[in-house]
């Protein structure tokens, strides 16, 4: 019997396991897919924003502010990437110039600090490469890029080392209320738990109709992005949002924590929840939108697109609250600013288990983990040491983001490894550059193939395919 | 010490070509950098056979044609490092030398210098991310080559129903390989409406195995969330635009790409050699040296060839003049003139000549932009006319290699143009 189960190991689902790993709990992560961050987490813009976007009052805004202030000192102790780069906010038409100056207010009544309102030739002075168009700037300092794969990972790899048991490919097809709490129906067999949080991302409708006959709306909101190679990262040095024009809610354009320029999301709602593809009519818009904003983009670089879906809840808000049933308690709707609000929803979730569940401090919680050993961001000495006691690390597998043979591997062997190709381009970035895994993976491939005891033809891209393999050898 | 005359960087066939020239015209004291675990680089893969017609007499397989010139590095005695992979090459401020940064097992990361460095690093695939084709992003979308290393070299079966986008001549060639390996190969589809491989490889590797070769079609969507369910190929216009309503689709648990190749120059920019945007290939003088002094580009880094044997050949040479470099310094005093690209010509290299350097017989490299039937080729400089060729048949996949003798170009004084003349032929 579990004290809490949590559905879903996106970056909410992480997050709160965790917080919760904090007290002495029982928690485990139930997730549908063979790794965690597989949902919203993993395609999004990796902004950690300032948290001036977001209406007074909201839950949005409480917990944007306070997630964007409790990130420097995560990111330090969990060893993620994580960078305050500033934002703007450009303005093109003189009549919304009023715009910029209620954004500006609204940033001082949420609690935002390091905002101000500039002209064009100013913030053209502090973003060279900006659009003539541009006629007026909110600068806001505090936003931050991160590395939202790394960040969900750290999450998680804290709460696997503070004792959360995460069920993977384990797909939740039904919930049964009893006196105890919930049997929780699986793929992989029942699991009992007294409370359940539902952070099942764009199926949280789906899991809360399991228990409950209220509804709760939740629409996949599909936005497409173009990513390009590193020649192009330095182009802008902060994220640049634009004010929405005629033309609809703008895009961004931002340089990622890892050196490359982002370009996106476009916004539309569709019905199938599974739908990340790619449309010609989606690229076509970031590119026509995404130049208002700089100039000479270099579209000729684009390394890869793609798109996520936003869980759009129809409150208009994060709906965070236990439900009407008794222990279950919701963590749905988490759109933009959801990757910036985690930890802080995490906090605020914990704060909900302990009106039903008593919480007394974990004494034996770690508060720090530490993450794989990014090769390159070591200086020559320590690289120099690392091939000493490690020979793998004088290897290099991926070409164009220089990995290592050591990297991959300490990505496929830790606790919560890669068992696809896509886990270990998450943890490490081999084949996430300019050819995009051409020339790795046929030896990524191998290095998980060995390890997983398969075939090399067997080892997959993403998905259960891995590890059911595994599993239905043994 | 970690000082030598001549670094070669990559120890497929260009580098080897190199090393086995500069070896020959007297430099003893120079070093392979390779980043795989064997000689050979991408001909290792390439088992199917045709290489060599024009170097050995023979046709050979890649892995065959590989090892005469891994032969001939050993017999030489010039020495290699495997599992090597350079990080970077710089100047050095204030020398001549060259500083190489490398990584291995062996030597950890460490900076070797040299007085010239030949690049020979060869060329990487377009991915389907820069192709921009929408849809969903499935396992079983390979490029080409790396379907060809799953299959040729780690014997993995990667699917059974197969659509090929693009019909460079990796991809014919894993047209025929899928075939053989009891694949259903249902098209290939190419945006262009003629073919960007080699006319032989059409014949032997679609032809004979009934394979169609869908001209002016391309990929508009692709379906399948984890795995690939299918693909659907459309006809597209003279601007290469996809044509609404015919659009067909094709089930397939396997989508190959070959749809160009890009030389990997990421070295090259940051030593800061100057970059001809028509080839991403470094801009070279007649003796292949780039806009750095010392500083050599051979082979598919170069400009992407169709043949390993020019490859040899193009590469022997640039072995032969760092040697001459080295030795006895390349003449920098003479006139040099530009080497353009008229009319129906994308590129050339050389981009320059300069005329104190020429050899006895001099190349000049180039591809079509078009399909030409019934042209001439012209080289000209000024009012003077150094070549005429006709060719009853010029295509872009296919490299054309001129020659110019030295007494036809040592007194020139007029910057030299190629290009195609298409009418009182």
């Amino acid at each position: 019997m579990y004290d809490v189960l949590i559905i879903g190991a996106g970056v909410v689902g992480c997050a709160a396991a965790m917080e919760l790993s904090k007290y002495k709990l029982k928690v485990c992560v139930a997730e549908k897919e063979s790794d965690v961050c597989e949902g919203t987490s993993k395609a999004n813009s990796a902004i950690i924003h300032a948290g001036f976007d977001a209406k007074e009052g909201t839950l949005k805004a409480k917990l944007n502010v306070l997630g964007s202030q409790m990130m420097p000192e995560l990111a330090k102790k969990l060893d993620f990437a994580y960078k305050r780069n500033g934002a703007m906010v450009l303005c093109f038409d003189k009549a919304d110039l009023p715009k910029l100056d209620e954004l500006e207010q609204r940033a001082r009544n949420n609690g935002v600090d390091g905002v101000r309102v500039v002209t064009g030739d100013e913030a053209r002075k502090l973003e060279p490469s900006l659009s003539d168009e541009v006629c007026g700037a909110l600068v806001a300092e505090t936003s931050g890029i991160v590395c939202p794969f790394e960040m969900t990972l750290a999450f998680a790899e804290n709460a696997l080392q503070n004792g959360v048991d995460f069920k993977l490919s384990t797909l939740v097809t039904g919930i049964d209320k009893n006196e105890n709490g919930f049997t929780v129906h699986t793929s992989r067999g029942d699991i009992q738990t007294k409370v359940i949080i539902n952070a099942a991302g764009v199926y949280a409708d789906k899991i809360h109709a399991m228990v409950s006959s209220k509804p709760l709306g939740i629409t996949p909101r599909r936005g497409e992005y173009l990513l390009m190679d590193k020649a192009a990262g330095s182009l802008v040095s902060r994220t640049i949002f634009q004010l929405p024009t005629k033309m609809g809610k703008g895009i961004l354009v931002t340089p990622t924590v890892h050196g490359n320029l982002l370009a996106g999301p476009t916004a539309e709602n569709i019905d199938d929840k599974d739908n990340v593809s790619t449309t010609k009519n989606g690229l076509d818009e970031v590119k026509a939108k995404s130049a208002l904003s700089v100039k000479n983009i270099p579209f000729g670089k684009v390394i890869t697109s793609f798109t996520g879906l936003r869980a759009v809840g129809d409150t208009g808000d994060f709906i965070i609250a236990q439900s009407d049933v008794k222990g279950f308690i919701n963590a749905a709707g988490i759109e933009s600013p959801g990757l910036s609000s985690a930890p802080a929803i995490a906090q605020y979730l914990c704060e909900i288990v302990g009106q039903i569940l008593p919480l007394e401090t974990n004494t034996d919680y770690i508060g720090t983990r530490k993450g794989i050993t990014h090769f390159t961001a070591l200086s020559k000495d320590e690289q120099n040491e690392l091939i000493k006691r490690e020979p793998a690390y004088g290897k290099i597998v991926c070409r164009c983001e220089t990995v290592t043979e050591g990297e991959i591997l300490d990505a496929i062997n830790r606790p919560l490894g890669a068992t696809t190709l896509d886990g270990v381009k998450r943890r490490t970035r081999a084949g996430m550059g300019r050819c995009q895994a051409g020339f790795c993976s046929p030896t990524t491939m191998s290095l998980i193939a060995k390890k997983l005891g398969i075939k090399i033809q067997d080892v997959r891209k993403s998905g259960v395919y891995s590890t059911q393999r595994r599993q239905d050898d043994e | 010490m970690n000082e030598y005359s001549l670094l070669i960087i990559g120890g497929g066939p260009a580098g080897m070509a190199a090393a086995v020239a500069a070896k020959k015209a007297g430099v003893d004291d120079l070093l392979i950098l390779e980043r795989d675990s064997v000689l050979g680089g991408i001909l290792n893969q390439c088992i199917h056979n045709g290489f060599g017609l024009h170097t050995f007499k023979e046709e050979l397989t890649g892995p065959e044609y590989a090892e005469r010139y891994a032969n001939m590095v050993k017999e030489q005695g010039i020495p290699f490092e495997l599992d090597t992979m350079v990080l970077a090459v710089e100047k050095v401020q204030g020398s001549d030398k060259k500083a190489v940064t490398v990584i291995s097992a062996k030597r950890g990361v460490q900076t070797l210098y040299a007085k010239a460095v030949i690049l020979a690093m060869g060329c990487r695939e377009r991915p389907r991310g820069a192709l921009n084709i929408p849809g969903s992003r499935p396992q079983g979308v390979y490029t080409a080559g790396t379907a060809q290393k799953l299959v040729n070299l780690e014997g993995a079966k990667i699917g059974k129903e197969v659509v090929i986008l693009g019909s460079g001549d990796i991809g014919l060639i894993m047209a025929r390989r899928m075939t053989l390996e009891g694949a259903h190969v249902a098209a290939v589809a190419e945006l262009m409406p003629y073919s960007s491989g080699l006319k032989r490889n059409i014949v032997q590797c679609l032809d004979d195995y009934g394979i169609p070769l869908l001209l002016s079609h391309t990929v508009v969507d692709i379906k399948g969330r984890e795995k690939l369910e299918g693909v659907y190929i459309a006809k597209v216009d003279e601007n290469n635009r996809p044509i609404e309503g015919t659009q067909e689709y094709y089930p397939c648990d396997t989508l190959l790409l070959s749809c160009g190749l890009i030389p990997e120059n990421e070295l090259t920019i940051g030593a800061g050699v100057e970059i001809d945007p028509r080839t991403n290939g470094a801009s070279v003088s007649e003796s292949l040296e780039t806009s750095v002094e010392g500083v050599f580009s051979c082979g598919n880094v170069l400009h992407v060839h169709d043949l390993v044997d020019f490859v040899s050949e193009e590469s022997a040479r640039a072995g032969e003049n760092a040697a001459k470099y080295i030795q006895s310094g390349i003449d920098r005093s003479s006139k040099t003139l530009a080497v353009n690209a008229g009319n129906g010509v994308r590129y050339t290299v050389p981009s320059r000549i300069s005329l104190a350097n020429l050899a006895p017989l001099n190349h000049i490299r180039f591809r079509v932009t078009g399909v030409y039937k019934n042209v001439s080729i012209v080289v000209s400089s000024g009012e003077k006319e150094l070549l005429r060729k006709k060719s009853q048949i010029l295509v872009p996949s296919e490299m054309v290699d001129l020659i110019l003798k030295q007494d036809k170009l040592k007194d020139l004084d007029n910057d030299i143009s190629v290009y195609i003349e298409e009418v009182g032929v």
